[in-house]
């Protein structure tokens, strides 16, 4: 009798399927955290989203890889705040940036026994940023060079030899300029005769007049893609702050794009990786960051389809035409004139980027 | 005799009971999508970024620093181009529709109307790209015929993002005056002529107050979309000047500077609420 009615009452049919519901879920979410366990959580810029890359990883591992691609250090760091700790395993970043991860305690301590660190070109290593009180916190995977892109066809290849053509009427309209201000402040400040490391507030006037003769020449100021397909489609002739990440990944379309490390130098940019302190799968972590610093791995990821760099570890697997379209060969000259991107504090950072917001109103 | 008082009493409960319940979902939608993140962007806008602490030194920043206010000039100047220049452009082509065109191929119209609404913003922007760089459709056209032989400067210009802009929501603004004219009644034109009124007079006196409205709703629409848009001005302006939304992105990406970030889009919906204000008279759903 109680059977009956505990069926036929139109509640308790609502409660048990309510309660099968709720069990099921659970089951669900059981499943579903088991399957995070075996997943390797990455927060990263479009280069490693390439399957070319990540494939040979999850295959040999038996791992799925799930990436969340950000653009700029401070959307990758406030996507990490406003996630669980654990969420995430590894985190590329701005070498120059690993202290702000250091500073909000979210970063481990790489081993460095683990690590192909002897392998590395030397003047990547950037030990100023990745080591923080003495750990290491990242480990550079991919550099290139903030310079001159341009189309020699169109452009004579001396006059890219000197920051000064960036400012000539020569080349009035016929430029493009990256839209990061760090990289192009860093440019101002070498065409201006001055080291990024010794950038203060003092320099700023002049790096100022240096930022505005260049808008003054420039047709756009694009980011990554449309400064890109600016060169590319021809509707400019040099990009201010291109490199090797723009002409390398179109050298076949277009041989015609190249770049210059110019007598001044460059800017030299760098990526590392790091590991979360809260990462709930370490070990796959680590083994991540070993695939991704491998010689295979830095050939892949330095020829990613989003966009080509220079692999940190000298004996990457690269092809002889890789080598010779990202200059592999040249890069001790190129290393011995490149500095780093202006590292500045949060209050010189903020009068940094209102002077470029400043440039990019001036008419 | 009690059960049907009871139900007596229950009926009026659950009849008070019935406009809340349809109404709870609405409500609780605007409440955890709108007015929660509302609420959550007020409280970011008066933090400081380094260190936290109550400021109002996001709010000062704008109105002291020229080049933030700049962005917001150049924001209200392009809307308003694009607002005015989509609403003289799709009032004469909504009349040849709703007017001149057979209802058959009024189907046919809105549905071509609706098409640029089924492409994204960035792909749109790239093909308008593609028509006006120095080696895109038009450039080739004219320098090909003669009519000029350096390229012009179109893309990356303010004219560029005006152009995008416009593509897209002159039609926007056609659908809403087209349904503003078709729910005028033949009888308004009948009235007028009768009275002798010329076709001239009859629009100006008695069919453009009448799709005031429709056009007020449009010219909303376009506004609010405009001025908060980031993809189009990014895509088409080549960063020549500034425009509100791009400012707010700059504070985000390398810097993660959320609280000015905030302020800067509360400031922009102060905007939006202004010319919601300006226009409110015309913004009723029903039309007396």
């Amino acid at each position: 009798m109680s059977i009956k009615s505990a069926s036929g009452n139109p509640l308790s049919v609502l409660k048990r399927h309510l309660h099968a519901a709720c069990a099921a879920t659970a089951l669900l979410l059981a499943a579903g955290s088991l399957a995070e366990a075996a997943d390797l959580n990455a927060l990263i810029w479009c280069d490693h989203s390439d399957p070319a890359l990540l494939q040979p990883f999850e295959e040999a591992n038996n791992v799925k890889v799930n990436v969340k691609e950000f653009e700029g250090t401070g959307a990758g760091l406030a996507i990490v705040e406003q996630s669980q700790p654990g969420d995430w395993d590894v985190m590329v970043i701005d070498s120059i940036d690993v202290p702000r991860g250091v500073e909000k305690g979210l970063f481990e301590p790489l081993p460095e026994d683990k690590l192909p660190f002897a392998d590395l070109f030397p003047q990547v290593k950037m030990d100023g940023s990745t080591v923080v009180g003495g750990k290491r916190y990242g480990i550079t995977e991919k550099f290139g060079y903030n310079t001159i892109g341009f189309n020699k066809t169109k452009v004579d290849p001396a006059d890219m030899q000197s920051l000064a053509s960036l400012t000539s009427d020569k080349y009035k309209g016929k430029v493009a300029i990256y839209d990061y201000y760090l990289p192009v402040i860093g440019m101002a400040a070498l065409a201006i005769g001055k080291k990024t490391a010794d950038l203060t507030e003092a320099d700023l006037p002049a790096l100022k007049e240096e930022l505005l003769k260049m808008k003054a020449n420039a047709k756009l100021v694009g980011e990554v893609t449309a400064s890109q397909t600016a060169l590319a489609t021809g509707e400019v002739d040099i990009l201010v702050g291109g490199g090797e990440w723009v002409t390398a990944g179109l050298a076949k379309e277009n041989p015609a794009l190249d770049f210059s490390i110019p007598k001044e130098g460059a800017v030299l940019w760098s990526q590392s990786l790091a590991m979360f302190k809260d990462s709930k799968n370490k070990d796959m972590a680590l083994k991540f960051i070993q695939y991704i610093l491998s010689p295979e791995g830095q050939a892949r990821l330095a020829t990613s389809s989003c966009y080509w760099g220079m692999p940190s570890n000298t004996k990457a697997a690269l092809t002889e035409d890789q080598k010779k379209i990202l200059r592999f060969d040249e890069q001790p000259g190129f290393l011995a004139r490149a500095q780093s991107y202006p590292a500045p504090n949060a209050e010189f950072d903020k009068k940094m980027q209102d002077m470029w917001t400043e440039m990019l109103q001036a008419k | 005799m009690s059960s049907a008082g009871n139900n007596g009493r229950a009926l009026p409960r659950a009849g008070r009971a019935l406009p809340w319940a349809l109404v709870t979902p609405a409500l609780g939608w605007t409440l955890l999508f709108f007015v929660l993140p509302f609420i959550a962007m007020g409280f970011s806008s008066l933090t400081a970024h380094e260190g936290g602490g109550f400021t109002l030194s996001n709010y000062s920043q704008f109105f002291t620093n020229p080049s933030y206010w700049q962005a917001m000039v150049n924001s209200l100047q392009v809307t308003a181009i694009v607002t005015v220049v989509s609403v003289l452009l799709a009032y004469p082509f909504a009349w040849i529709l709703a007017e001149q065109v057979p209802e058959r191929g009024q189907r046919l119209a809105l549905m071509l109307a609706v098409l640029p609404f089924w492409t994204s913003y960035v792909v749109r922007s790239y093909s308008w790209l593609l028509v006006l760089a120095q080696n895109g459709v038009i450039n080739r056209v004219l320098t090909g015929s003669g009519l000029i032989t350096e390229p012009l400067q179109l893309a990356n210009t303010r004219l560029a993002t005006v152009t995008g802009f416009v593509h897209f929501f002159v039609m926007l603004l056609t659908l809403t005056i087209f349904a503003n004219l078709k729910q005028l009644s033949p009888s308004y034109r009948k009235a007028a002529a009768d009275l002798g009124a010329g076709p001239v007079r009859t629009f100006l006196h008695v069919i453009l107050p009448l799709t005031l409205p429709g056009i007020m709703v449009g010219a909303f629409l376009t506004f609010v979309l405009c001025i908060g848009d980031y993809i189009t001005p990014q895509i088409l302006g080549g960063n020549n000047e500034l425009l509100m939304p791009q400012l707010v992105m700059m504070q985000i990406g390398r810097r993660g500077d959320f609280p000015l970030a905030s302020a800067l889009s509360i400031i922009l919906m102060a905007v939006v609420t202004i010319a919601y204000l300006a226009c409110a008279r015309w913004l009723k759903i029903e039309r007396t």
